[in-house]
């Protein structure tokens, strides 16, 4: 076969490529934002609660509870503080690794610490690391499981604070596609609200 | 497998077959370049393309001329994405002002994304710039996809034509591959991701007011900048209370539209589709899956119907998704089933109305189980290597099966073109076997299979566990390659095995608790990238065009027909001893023994 003339490949190669980059790497990422920015601005701008005019958070993006007064989210592993927006990921902890053990028996430990009352077994999501490490929710047994040290802390009767969960509850459509969650966040916010 | 699992994994599969004629008629239209509507719709625009860059489309090369033109635009491509890491400071859209990647990091980078790895050992939310990730790395998610449907249309166009000298025209295939397949469907899905609330804004980080504030413990620091330590050289840590949360930015959902469907993976943020602002929802993570496996299933559509009998590439598609539900079945039934040591603890892990249950480090609420085990077995099974929950922190059998596909050679649907081509070279040698075991000569789709396609076909499939073992054995041969691994004991061979399955493959995907960010793994993964993107697709190339040059021969009463059950099972038999074989010493190690460990007595 005869040997193809050197121009013949790098004279496209090389056009080619700038050509490529100004569709796929300049004009169509602009065209995206541009169509998104007037369809969905909002979520475009990254889904932003906004309260008395100042940004509180992502309705996306979780953030770390410790309060007893709040419904605490899932354990985050990020560094160095938990919910880093700017370092996400999981712990990355193997099954066996006694590290990940630790980690659940002290998270655990919180938890009964902060609610000795309760003898009821913890849900797993509440005491293992996500997988972002920015997890905005946690599973409706994890919100249940917490109702008798919200209640408790802040004066409000047990049904009211199980109604507040249930008003925000996420439950799988069709039984199979999504989880049964709660957004701990706009749920937390909710909590401030009620008097 | 809960109720919830079987029904999810019932109602994917039936999308994907509903997408597969489709997609794949219309591909195999578009590669042929049949007057269809969106063709003429684009064809002055094609034309113009052609024009500027002094292509002929209708010039057809061999397929030496094909393979260099493949690899010397590739090799620039990785010039580019090198060049705007290491310069980024200087260019536009750089609003949180990095510096320059270093230049092991670069280089593992560059190979990583034209490659279709997109295997990541830096953290993208502090280290790349908007301009790096949309001009960089996106253009090469499209190019490394576009790259490896041209080499599969190159060798279904060996098989379907006869007595031919060439196999197509590397410039204009790779053209219309990305204009009317990759970038309209990305444009459509990376709209559909933004109304999920996937984030697209070129706007600097932003800063938001938390409801509680936080504290915690972090290195002290001197005016410098450099940690301070005591007398005994401790760092010393010191307390520190914020209620600000930084918020990454960025043209997340138009590369998010791209990395599913070009089966990339790379992410723009460090959690890649575990990160909400990448996967926010059960719908935005649905499609995302679904992105991941239409082109390569569709492809086998594309396959059969280009040869001229679609049951070919149903038999191919039959024998991927066999091996597919066995393959999501372990891994969903290990998640699931929890872990022992956790539950001894008291925790509930069971599954109900209300939890997911089982085994939840590392995985989203929002995803449970079943989303989670789905997501990560289809982002390996074929070349994609995004994770929506961490593998590392999988059990062990769970985390086997992300392992296990990639050993598998990536054929269960497998990369955009890769994954076909892949296949197509185990069936070669899968009527190879049956031939000899009844005496005849091998013959696939009426062209002889000789001894020029089985030695390059042998080439093709031998170089990935080659590099796999020995990069693995010299990297636990060495303190550098030990010092990677994060976690105790056998989990921590499990992870570098991982990562060098991982880049041989051209997945991307990690165990991530590895420390792949120095030199030592920045170079060795760069290079098993690059052979296990390249030597077999130069193989490859080399067999499209030995057959393309042969007689058609007719079909016999000893003809063996290759598109009934019993070539499917001849075929999942010729890909797992293959895959088997090679991998059960290097897995006993790892994950098998780690499982024992657990549950054993």
């Amino acid at each position: 076969m005869k040997r193809p003339p050197s121009n013949s490949i790098l004279r496209p190669a090389v056009s080619l490529l700038i050509l490529m980059t100004g569709i796929l790497g300049v004009a169509y990422p602009l065209a995206v934002t541009g169509v998104a920015r007037v369809l969905f601005p909002g979520q475009a701008a990254g889904s932003l609660i906004v309260r008395d005019g100042k940004p509180v958070g992502s309705r996306l993006i979780g953030q770390p509870f410790s309060d007893a007064r709040y419904f605490w989210s899932r354990p985050s592993a990020t560094r160095p503080q938990p919910y880093n927006g700017l370092a996400s990921g999981g712990s990355n902890l193997g099954p066996l690794n006694p590290a990940l053990t630790a980690a659940v028996e002290a998270r655990i430990a919180a938890l009964k610490a902060a609610d000795p009352t309760n003898h009821a077994p913890i849900p797993v999501d509440l005491v293992t690391a996500s997988g972002s490490g920015l997890d905005p929710d946690i599973s409706l047994a994890a919100a249940y499981y917490q109702v008798g040290r919200i209640a408790r802390t802040r004066h409000l009767t047990p049904g009211r604070v199980r109604a507040l969960i249930a008003a925000h509850a996420r439950t799988p459509w069709l039984g199979v596609l999504g989880e049964p969650r709660v957004n701990v966040l706009e749920l937390n916010l909710a909590l401030d609200k009620l008097r | 497998m809960t109720a919830q699992s079987v029904g999810l994994l019932a109602l994917f599969l039936a999308v994907v077959v509903l997408c597969t004629k489709p997609l794949g008629l219309y591909m195999a239209n578009v590669m042929e370049g049949r007057p269809i509507w969106p063709l003429r719709v684009g064809a002055r625009f094609e034309a113009l393309i052609y024009r500027l860059c002094g292509i002929d489309p209708a010039q057809e090369m061999g397929w030496k001329h094909y393979a260099i033109a493949l690899l010397v635009f590739n090799t620039l491509g990785g010039l580019l994405v090198y060049g705007l890491q290491r310069l980024q400071f200087w260019l536009p859209l750089d609003p949180e002002h990095f510096t320059g990647v270093s230049p092991d990091s670069s280089f593992n980078t560059a190979v990583s994304f034209v490659t279709n790895t997109n295997w990541q050992g830096y953290t993208p939310e502090t280290t790349m710039s908007y301009l790096t990730q949309m001009a960089g790395l996106a253009v090469q998610n499209f190019l490394s996809a576009a790259s490896g449907i041209v080499v599969a249309v190159a060798l279904i166009r060996g098989l379907a034509r006869h007595s031919a000298k060439s196999i197509g025209n590397f410039w204009a295939d790779i053209t219309r591959s990305t204009l009317y397949v990759l970038l309209p469907i990305a444009f459509v899905l990376a709209l559909v991701l933004v109304s999920q609330g996937v984030i697209q804004s070129f706007s600097a980080y932003k800063s938001v007011t938390m409801l509680q504030p936080v504290t915690y413990q972090q290195q002290k620091t001197d005016a410098a900048g450099n940690p301070v330590k005591d007398a005994a050289g401790n760092p010393v840590m010191e307390s520190v209370t914020t209620r600000t949360q930084t918020l990454p930015m960025g043209p997340i959902a138009s590369q998010e539209a791209i990395k599913e469907l070009g089966t990339n993976g790379g992410g723009f943020l460090n959690a890649n589709s575990a990160h909400p602002y990448e996967n926010p929802t059960w719908l935005s993570n649905f499609l995302e899956m679904l992105a991941m496996i239409v082109i390569p299933a569709s492809l086998t559509y594309t396959f059969g119907r280009t040869v001229g009998d679609t049951r070919q590439g149903w038999a191919v598609f039959g024998a991927m998704a066999i091996l597919f539900v066995g393959l999501f079945a372990l891994c969903n039934h290990s998640e699931q089933l929890g872990n022992p040591r956790i539950a001894a603890l008291g925790v509930d892990q069971a599954a109900s109305a209300l939890q997911p249950g089982g085994n939840m480090e590392g995985k989203e609420a929002r995803f449970g189980i079943a989303s989670s085990a789905l997501f990560n077995t289809l982002a390996t099974v074929t070349s994609t290597g995004a994770v929506n929950a961490m593998n590392d922190s999988f059990m062990p059998l769970g985390g086997f099966v992300p392992l296990f596909n990639m050993m598998l050679g990536e054929v269960v649907f497998g990369g955009v073109g890769s994954g076909l081509y892949s296949i197509l070279i185990f069936a070669m040698i899968g009527v190879f076997i049956a031939g000899l075991m009844i005496g005849r000569t091998p013959e696939y789709l009426g062209k002889k299979i000789e001894a020029f396609e089985m030695k390059m076909s042998s080439v093709a499939i031998l170089v990935m566990p080659f590099i796999v073992l020995l990069g693995t054995a010299i990297a636990v041969s060495m303190a550098a390659g030990r010092a990677g691994a994060a976690n105790p004991g056998a989990h921590g061979f499990s992870e570098i095995l991982y990562g060098f399955t991982s880049a041989s493959n051209n997945n991307g995907s990690a165990f991530a608790g590895l420390s792949a960010d120095t030199v030592f793994y920045n170079t060795a993964l760069g290079l098993c990238m690059w052979l296990g993107r390249y030597w077999p697709i130069i193989a490859v190339l080399a067999v499209a065009g030995s057959l393309a040059a042969k007689k058609r021969i007719p079909v016999t009463a000893g003809t063996m027909p290759t598109h009934g059950p019993t070539f499917i099972i001849l075929l999942i038999g010729t890909i797992l001893l293959v895959g088997a074989l090679t991998f059960v010493p290097a897995l006993a190690l790892g994950p098998i023994v780690e499982h024992l460990i657990l549950w054993g007595r």
